[in-house]
């Protein structure tokens, strides 16, 4: 790749998650699970007579998203018809916007893996409708499902300005974050929810002229995004040292093979026959609303991850993994707000190594988990005031996990608190060196690591309650005396 | 006739409802006539459907006539009126252009393509119609799409004028027109795209008003070219006409361009009294290719405008020209994405293929040949390449037609002029000559470009015995203005009393 540089730009194309569908009052369904063509109406079927009336919700959250990534917002608003034949497409164009689309003129940050901060362009956020589902048989024929027709569609288009497989999935993960953020999109890869399509082209160092680019589709994951990037480069690369053209084609990716392949050929630009569409009029947004969307804007994850560092002293690690699920940084951050105001490194350490292992265990998300905040702390407080030990702490939170009890409750139910009564061990330690007076000898002629013998037998004899300070202080004490 | 003079009490009237024929009785009539007890809706719904029997297999006008749903619903709303109940329409027997989407009943748009097609929704202004408590007779004939001016694109057969059945009705909404001319139905509502609700007016001598853009919701009407599109009423008076398009104006919240404006009282405005109403006569609209005897006729009657108290001023609508080859640039170009959904994949028929691309391709031959030129023309219009020289420069003189309206506004009430430049042509006359019939439109289809409203009321004859129609035109949302005009002049004259003998 060394004589060529890798121009990528990349189209998102993320559905909104509002109540109703972009032109109709049909509800947004799972299209996966929900059985085909029950939330459909004359208007998302495309029916004679039937006219689009513009959802106020698709609006807001899309003009969230143009705000969250820093674009120039377009106060009127005009939306175009796209015409093309497909019988997913039920009135043969598809309600999107293309002269003046929401958002112009953003940006993006994104961290890459050296360290450095690259800042990507994004030419435009606009506003569409989604299509139907076409399924084809094996046996021929085909079928076609219209519950995704005319849901909302956010298209996020960026500059041309990521150069390798690993920006453009640095680049699509933190728009998924930022859209899973703001609350208008699941993320969803796999149900096509959130769909990521490079335009991948290279050109000699040092050039300026665009290369011809292929564009890959059907990425169901940022490891696919990556990969199939990567492969792309290298391939047209490759295509070039050969001496010939790239072909300017849609490609999708064999994940068995791990290489892209044709899938179609545009032989000339489609022509999309753009025109207003005569049955919406422009859209014309109110200063002072989309202010007030602004303000109302959450702390996006860029934000918050800095201010973990800054504020909790976070190592960048743990602030990335709290602020990667804004659902799970704030659990996180109500937790630190819950007197007595714990140290915020030892919550991390408490939700990232246990907690999150438990969620993974049972494949249960943060909204799932029947653990409160406030119950993770009062847990923590009985570990620091060595009511019950660590190890005895993470079993706690555990049973707290699969039965909802708080930690209290558990400790007193199983009987877990430490034994701490000073006399009582004492009482037990003589027993134990008693009991096992050829070891004594062993160790007072040398055999120190027989200590972790003692250790061991005393917290059998306790069942694991002892408190393993006191024992460790008080064994000390009893060893001593024996020597003299 | 004499039943305005004769209605001096209801046991007259009753007399009267029993000796005549009850469809000569205008809407406002019936209506009196219902609310008084001396007639019921099934009587009158009865004497439409025999009358409809008797003569529309000469006229065809209806491509289907819901006889029982009609009776039911006469039915229904005689045990409403008896109830005490007084809705606007309550009992009226109306039709509606087959434009218009009517639940469980067949919606063709006069093509092949939407054959078979029932709906399972109602157009608004239909459902407004079933809230004023109207009666559905049909369904009425129209140019495939609405793309036409005679009727005779319709792919099931063509209308014939009910004053000349040689002839045409006018279109695209001569069904509707013929009907309430030809008495099979006591008003219509039609679509006015480019004058296809004021030219068949014209053509049948009976009143066609097309309101202001957004004024009627054009949710459930089949779209031709969508901001042209404007729901139209049809009636034999202009007060019938105001009585319909009173019951079904009106914002709807579904239909984004709908006004959401509201509907002032239209019937109270029609006081006969124009004393001091501005007059315009645009003298781009007395110009060569206009027919002498229309011309004479439409003279005559703007100076009785002038009797009643008008004052008439010339004004000029500079732009004029241009309004034919806008208007096509942009109702070919709106109609080609308009009816790229035909592809009978979840509606209408579909014809078997090789492939579901094979499949929808055979299928859209369904369209009938000027339906196809339509989209072929606008189609190109919207290339990359074109749209700048074409549709993008016709949305650039679209806004000088505004203009011109906005400028003539600002002196005058009213435009007043000829609606057709000539009086009803026979059918295959102009049917191979697309270029004649698009003239046939010049004087209507610059309104269909503004913003304003306008209708057409009967004026006078030709020498053949052809009805001539006066266009009055308003500004935005101004139809209680040309209303009272149109009635000014109708209570002055007798034109409209005129009825066509049908089959001579
Ligand atoms: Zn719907």
């Amino acid at each position: 790749m060394s004589k060529y540089e890798a121009v990528i730009g990349l189209e998102i194309h993320a559905e909104l998650m509002t109540n109703s569908k972009m032109f109709c009052g049909c509800r947004v369904v799972d299209s996966v699970e929900a059985p085909p063509n029950t939330a459909v109406c004359p208007v998302c079927l495309g029916m004679p007579g039937m006219l689009p009336v513009v959802n106020a919700q698709a609006v807001e959250y899309a003009l969230r998203v143009a705000l969250a990534l820093n674009c120039t917002i377009n106060l009127h608003n005009v939306f175009a018809r796209k015409n093309y034949f497909y019988p997913d497409l039920p009135k043969s164009y598809q309600i999107s916007q293309y002269e003046r689309p929401l958002g112009i003129k953003g940006w993006l940050d994104i961290e890459l893996e050296n360290g450095e901060t690259k800042r990507i362009g994004i030419r435009r956020v606009h506003m569409e409708e989604d299509t139907g589902k076409l399924t084809h048989l094996d046996g021929g024929g085909s079928l076609v499902d219209y519950n995704r027709s005319s849901v909302p569609l956010l298209e996020i288009v960026s500059e041309p300005d990521i150069r390798s497989g690993e920006e453009a999935r640095a680049y699509a993960t933190r728009i998924r974050q930022i859209l899973r953020y703001l609350g208008v999109n699941s993320g969803d890869m796999e149900k096509g929810v959130f769909r990521v399509e490079p335009n991948i082209s290279i050109r000699p160092v040092g050039t300026a002229a665009f290369g011809t680019r292929t564009e890959l589709k059907n990425l169901n994951s940022f490891r696919v995004l990556a990969d199939g990037t990567d492969y792309e480069l290298v391939r047209q690369a490759a295509v070039l040292d050969a001496g010939r053209q790239v072909v300017q084609e849609t490609r999708g990716w064999h994940e068995g093979r791990r290489e892209t392949f044709s899938q179609r050929i545009k032989e000339e630009a489609e022509d999309y026959r753009y025109l207003p569409d005569p049955d919406l009029p422009p859209l014309h947004l109110d200063a002072t609303w989309v202010e007030e969307v602004r303000a109302a804007l959450p702390e996006l994850p860029q934000a918050k991850l800095a201010r973990y560092r800054a504020d909790f002293g976070l190592s960048a690690y743990d602030a990335a993994v709290l602020t990667e699920d804004r659902t799970v940084a704030e659990w996180f951050e109500t937790a630190v707000s819950i007197p007595p105001h714990l140290n915020p490194k030892t919550i991390a350490n408490w939700v990232i190594n246990e907690l999150f292992r438990l969620m993974n265990e049972s494949k249960q998300s943060i909204d799932d988990i029947r653990v409160s905040p406030a119950g993770l702390v009062e847990l923590i407080g009985l570990v620091e005031k060595q009511t019950i030990n660590n190890n005895t702490g993470k079993e706690v939170l555990a049973e707290m996990f699969a039965s909802g009890q708080s930690g209290t409750a558990v400790v007193e139910a199983k009987g877990l608190a430490q034994i701490s009564d000073e006399a009582a061990l004492a009482a037990t330690i003589k027993q134990i060196l008693a009991d096992n007076a050829a070891m004594v000898e062993r160790y007072m002629n040398g055999e120190a690591k027989l200590r972790g013998f003692f250790m061991g037998q005393v917290m059998q004899a306790t069942q694991g309650k002892a408190n393993p300070k006191l024992v460790n202080q008080l064994l000390g004490q009893a060893l001593n005396q024996a020597e003299k | 006739m004499g039943v305005q003079e004769a209605m001096t009490g209801p046991s007259v009237l009753f007399f009267f409802v029993n000796a005549m024929d009850l469809t000569t009785l205008t809407l406002t009539e019936l209506r009196d006539a219902l609310w008084a007890g001396q007639v019921t809706s099934v009587v009158a719904t009865e004497a439409m459907l025999d009358r409809i029997v008797a003569v529309d297999n000469e006229v065809k006008s209806y491509l289907t006539v819901t006889d029982d749903l009609a009776l039911e619903q006469a039915a229904a709303a005689d045990k409403r009126l008896a109830a005490g109940e007084r809705t606007p329409l309550l009992g009226v027997p109306v039709a509606v252009k087959d434009m218009f989407c009517t639940r469980g009943v067949a919606t063709t748009a006069g093509s092949k393509i939407l054959e078979g097609f029932v709906p399972p929704y109602n157009a608004f202004v239909v459902d407004k119609l079933a809230e004023a408590g109207a009666v559905l007779l049909g369904k009425t004939n129209t140019d495939e799409f609405a793309m036409g001016s005679s009727t005779e694109t319709s792919a099931y057969f063509a209308t014939h004028n009910p004053w000349d059945l040689e002839r045409v009705p006018g279109g695209s909404s001569g069904g509707s027109a013929a009907a309430v001319a030809g008495r099979m139905a006591y008003a219509a509502f039609g679509t006015d795209t480019g004058g296809s609700v004021r030219q068949p007016a014209s053509f049948c001598n009976i009143v066609g008003l097309r309101p202001t853009y957004g004024r009627m919701s054009r949710w459930g009407v089949v779209a031709y070219a969508s901001s042209l599109d404007q729901v139209g009423v049809f009636g034999r008076t202009v007060a019938d006409v105001t009585a319909m398009f009173q019951a079904t104006a009106g914002f709807d919240p579904r239909d984004s361009t709908s006004l959401n404006v509201p509907v002032p009282n239209y019937e109270a405005a029609l006081t006969g009294d124009i004393r001091g109403l501005r007059v315009g006569v645009p003298k781009e609209y007395f110009i060569e290719g206009l027919d002498g005897e229309v011309e004479t006729a439409v003279r005559a009657a703007i100076n009785q405008l002038a009797d009643l108290g008008a004052d008439i001023r010339e004004i000029s609508l500079p732009h004029s020209r241009y309004a034919l080859p806008i208007y096509y640039l942009i109702a070919t170009a709106e109609a080609s994405t308009n009816l790229a959904r035909y592809d009978g994949v979840r509606y209408g028929p579909r014809v078997a293929g090789a492939d579901v691309i094979d499949s929808v391709q055979k299928t859209r031959a369904l369209f009938g040949a000027e339906t196809k030129k339509r989209i072929m023309l606008g189609t190109y219009a919207l290339s990359t390449g074109y749209y700048d020289e074409y549709y993008g420069k016709a949305l650039q003189g679209r806004t000088l037609i505004i203009n011109d309206f906005n400028k003539a506004f600002a002196d005058v009430d009213v435009i007043a002029g000829p609606v057709s430049p000539t009086t009803a042509f026979k059918l295959g006359e102009k049917v191979n000559d697309s270029l004649a019939l698009f003239l046939a439109d010049i004087f209507t289809l610059p309104l269909n470009l503004s913003a304003s409203c306008g209708l057409s009321v009967p004026c006078g004859f030709d020498g053949r015995g052809l009805p001539i129609g006066l266009q009055l035109i308003g500004n935005t949302l101004q139809e209680a203005t040309i209303l009272n005009a149109a009635f000014a002049y109708e209570q002055a004259t007798e034109w409209h009393l005129r009825q066509p003998v049908i089959g001579g």
